[in-house]
């Protein structure tokens, strides 16, 4: 346990020491501001043009908010994923210090667990910003925040799994940018092979919707938690760190 | 400390090491030595459990790497050619990762980081960014981070390549002041730095096992017979190098003349002489009566050079005739 502490904190440093994490961070607070900026006029217009009809708004407005701002997260949290995991072991494997790191008394699972719990962290890190915005909207009126945390759980299990499939396609490569393409790839596949499953009800097809990951986030994004989609996020991360475990040791072989 | 026995590391196309059984006492200093892509590296990634053997065994300090790879680790410290440094981490830093890595903690750390820095003179970059310290630093510290946690055996792969004459130096006297503490095995190509370094030499090429004996012995071993140079001019006018030589094979004792170098004026021979046969004073006779001048004599001591050159093939050594490589191959 203290060497995956002692990994998760080299890592931690490593991405703050680096430029990666401010342009992320910086990224993120633009777009997650620009998407919540953009909604609140919308339901501004909305809630306004109500009034002057006289009608009640017939709608929880910071509710609507949250789910849609929080409804766009798993999208860019697409782009923004294999940034955040290109490097975890292309990077060691380029400058050889994975030779350290396979020669000290540590075991692979533990460099393996470290690493990706920080990149978890480094993507909690960006949730973090899309709640300033919402943490607005809890001083101008008294939304149920219960939901909201359910939404975020799901989130960050969303991030966990697609992060250790990214950990796993780090460990195949000395090139980080082959590991964030192949990332970016494998993780848009598995999110819109789904969308058969809604024009088509042949079992191959529901199997595929049940293996896509967005299949599974509408239980969160709707406040609910079903152990079912959990789960499943929870099975995605075994299998990424699994795979990652299998990679770094055939590593050994190969070399 | 360390028994090799049949390994053996087999590639998908070709057989990196082939069967190498050796033993190294506790306390010495071991010169690996082959040709670049000999399996020098090969092996030793293998005694330091980063590639599995594919036939046979390897057990430092009583623990096999395969069996017990954990207890292996703990007891080695290895330098790989590029120092394993993080550019991003300052120096003190990386000391303090790779100890806790190896198992050290609190005020045992804060000790071993001191004792290290101070030992391999990287105190003064303490708080500099590795990917900024020059190449004579990277390896310093790369030697520093191997024996942080005071580990019985040292694997040093090249630790001198890529280093300028005077850091190569210091990189040597380094080395040979942790002698007595540690085991240590390094791996070289360079001839000069084991017979400066090492008590023993392994020396392998295209991954079989040519000769393991110490330096002292393998000198003494390889022929028995001296090599003479000589540099003979003529006083006045031009040096006529056939009459030279033939007057030269006239000298009792003399095997075989070789001409290294042909000048209009001067001429440098080699003179390999028999065994047990003393034929300096002769030749510088026979030179001087002859009416030249004798502008050089001296013996040179058969060096690892030839003795490795001989051992690892018939095509390096008339390769070895050229003086180029001798120097090129001695610093």
């Amino acid at each position: 346990m203290r060497n995956v502490w002692l990994i998760w904190r080299k890592e931690m440093r490593s991405y703050f020491v680096s430029p990666i994490a401010y342009i992320l961070l910086l990224m993120c607070a633009l777009i997650f501001g620009f998407f919540f900026w953009s909604l609140l006029q919308a339901y501004l217009q909305f809630s306004m043009e109500a009034q002057m009809r006289g009608e009640m708004f017939p709608m929880n407005m910071p509710e609507e908010i949250t789910r849609r701002l929080l409804g766009n997260v798993p999208v860019t949290g697409l782009l923004i994923i294999p940034l955040i995991s290109m490097r975890l072991f292309a990077e060691e494997k380029r400058t050889g210090t994975i030779e350290l790191l396979t020669t000290s008394p540590i075991h692979d699972g533990e460099v393996i667990l470290g690493k990706w719990l920080a990149a978890t962290t480094m993507y909690c890190c960006l949730l973090f910003l899309s709640a300033i915005n919402v943490a607005y909207l809890f001083f101008y009126s008294h939304p149920d925040w219960k939901p909201i945390l359910v939404s975020y759980l799901g989130l960050v299990l969303q991030g966990a799994a697609l992060l250790a499939l990214g950990t796993f396609i780090s460990t195949l490569t000395k090139n980080q940018i082959i590991a964030a393409t192949g990332t970016f790839g494998l993780c848009l596949l598995i999110f819109v092979c789904g969308w058969v499953g809604e024009y088509n009800s042949e079992t191959w097809a529901r199997v595929l919707a049940y293996l896509s990951v967005s299949s599974h986030m509408d239980s969160f994004m709707k406040g609910t938690l079903d152990l079912k989609d959990a789960i499943y996020y929870v099975t995605v991360i075994v299998i990424g760190l699994f795979l990652t475990a299998r990679s770094m040791e055939s590593l050994r072989w190969r070399s | 400390m360390i028994t090799v026995k049949d390994l053996t590391k087999r590639y998908a196309r070709n057989t990196a090491v082939d069967h190498i059984s050796f033993e190294i006492q506790k306390g010495q200093i071991v010169g690996f030595l082959g040709p670049n892509g000999a399996g020098k590296t090969s092996t030793m990634r293998m005694l330091t459990c980063f590639l599995p053997p594919t036939a046979g065994t390897a057990t430092v300090a009583g623990f096999d790497v395969l069996e017990e790879p954990m207890e292996v680790k703990k007891r080695i410290g290895y330098l790989p050619e590029t120092p394993p440094l993080y550019p991003e981490m300052m120096t003190g830093e990386y000391l303090s990762f790779v100890g806790s890595l190896k198992g050290l903690r609190g005020a045992e750390l804060k000790q071993r980081i001191d004792y290290v820095s101070d030992r391999c003179s990287v105190a003064d970059v303490r708080n500099k960014q590795l990917g900024k310290l020059s190449k004579g630093y990277r390896q310093r510290v790369g030697l520093a981070q191997a024996i942080i946690h005071n580990p019985e055996v040292l694997i040093l792969d090249e630790p001198t390549s890529g280093l300028d004459p005077k850091q190569i130096n210091e990189t040597r006297d380094l080395i040979k002041s942790l002698a007595g503490d540690h085991t240590i095995i390094l791996s070289t190509h360079i001839l000069s730095e084991v017979e400066q370094i090492c008590q023993q030499v392994i020396i392998i090429s295209k991954g079989k096992l040519v000769a393991t004996d110490t330096v002292d012995n393998l000198q003494g071993r390889s022929r028995g017979a001296e090599s003479v140079f000589v540099e003979v001019a003529a006083r006045n006018g031009q040096l006529d190098t056939s009459i030279v030589q033939g007057r030269l094979a006239k000298v009792r004792g003399v095997n075989r003349i070789v001409l290294k170098e042909q000048q209009p004026t001067h001429s440098r021979f080699e003179v390999e002489t028999q065994k047990d046969e003393f034929v300096r004073g002769d030749l510088a006779r026979a030179i001087v009566e002859a009416g030249w001048d004798l502008n050089e004599l001296h013996s040179a001591a058969v060096s690892l050079e030839e003795i490795f050159l001989e051992l690892t093939g018939t095509e390096a050594a008339s390769v070895a005739k050229g003086e180029v490589v001798v120097t090129g191959a001695g610093q």
